[in-house]
């Protein structure tokens, strides 16, 4: 963006491609494949405390999502592409409301169910 | 504005008319603007089909541990095959990038070339889950073995059907840019072919890790 007009950048198609991008391909590739073998890896090994493995994975996986996102599908934080990054904010919210809310419910509900030979005896 | 610019854009989302500053510029070009307004569009429908997926992982998580006395995650998942299926949809993303450039420089054989070698390992992917499905239905560990399972098949197999439908979307892509050449409307259903592939990758990375690294090392 040489030209840049703070008062009305122009907007980029999601997914958009510079024409000489071949690079940012390859520099996406590469970090998507460095985080899914650090990912692997995690995974099947006994030298990270264990506890903690749900938690590294979670990082790698957001941040692999982010490689993509950026590299990929070219969502970046320009101005040329506030609307993109608008609507994935929103998809981001309607995502963790979804995900959050369902584990927490689910998991309240599950603590508040009578235990399963209880309530068989109550049908007798 | 012309007549013609009018009829391709009458709610005027690109604000032409009038005042002239950045944000109208694009436009005045019309095919530009129709470019951008499709591929926004798409990132809508993308965004929704997320959702979605949320919806069958926030039901995956919640029932992983009913697996009524069945196999689990553990028992039953195998890394190794796992990790190929990792590698071709990760490498057909990147040729279906290159596909792209391919076919916005107009380059030919990139384009037919980065496309075979997409669908190729798309369609190896498919062939490793189909797979790996016919072996847990053998081992009697199918939809509906238990709550665990069902809500596994259902979200993995709906990721499945995504990667079929995008193989087929990608062999109507060739056919289309055989038949038409590189029109501007055959360009923005690369662009949307293209952001739905890469979706679909950024869906397998959160499957990956939720049910297979997770699931195996529980």
């Amino acid at each position: 963006m040489s030209d840049f007009d703070p008062e009305g950048a122009t907007d980029v198609a999601p997914g958009e491609d510079d024409a000489e991008s071949v690079l940012t391909y390859v520099v996406g590739l590469a970090l998507a494949v460095l985080l899914t073998i650090v990912s692997f890896f995690i995974a099947g090994t006994s030298l990270v405390w264990g506890p903690s493995i749900p938690v590294a994975l979670t990082v790698l996986a957001i941040a692999q999502m982010g490689v993509h996102l950026v590299f990929f599908l070219h969502i970046t934080t320009g101005p040329d592409n506030v609307n993109n990054v608008m609507a994935l904010a929103f998809g981001v919210l309607i995502v963790m409301l979804i995900m959050a809310g369902s584990l927490w419910i689910m998991s309240h509900m599950n603590h508040n169910m009578m235990p399963m030979e209880q309530m068989m005896q109550m049908q007798r | 504005m012309s007549g013609a610019a009018a009829a391709a854009d009458p709610h005027r989302l690109g604000r032409s008319s009038g005042h002239r500053h950045a944000a109208s510029e694009h436009a005045a070009g019309g095919l530009h603007a129709k470019r951008i307004i499709t591929g926004y569009g798409f990132w809508i429908f993308l965004l929704s089909d997320i959702i979605m997926f949320s919806a069958f992982f926030a039901a995956y998580a919640v029932l992983v541990g009913n697996t009524a006395d069945g196999p689990s995650g553990k028992d039953l998942f195998d890394l190794s095959n796992v990790a190929i299926e990792t590698a071709c949809l990760l490498f057909s993303s990147f040729t279906c990038g290159i596909a792209g450039i391919g076919a916005q420089t107009r380059r030919g054989s990139w384009f037919y070339g980065a496309m075979a070698v997409t669908f190729l390992f798309g369609a190896a992917f498919l062939a490793l889950e189909i797979h790996e499905f016919a072996g847990l239905v053998a081992r009697g560990a199918g939809p509906t073995r238990s709550a665990f399972l069902s809500a596994f098949f259902t979200l993995v197999g709906c990721h499945g059907l995504h990667v079929t439908a995008g193989l087929l979307w990608l062999l109507t892509m060739m056919a289309q840019v055989y038949a038409k050449g590189y029109r501007a409307d055959i360009l923005r259903r690369i662009l949307c072919f293209s952001l739905f592939w890469h979706a679909l990758d950024i869906i397998w990375v959160a499957l990956f890790t939720v049910v297979y690294l997770m699931g195996a090392g529980q």
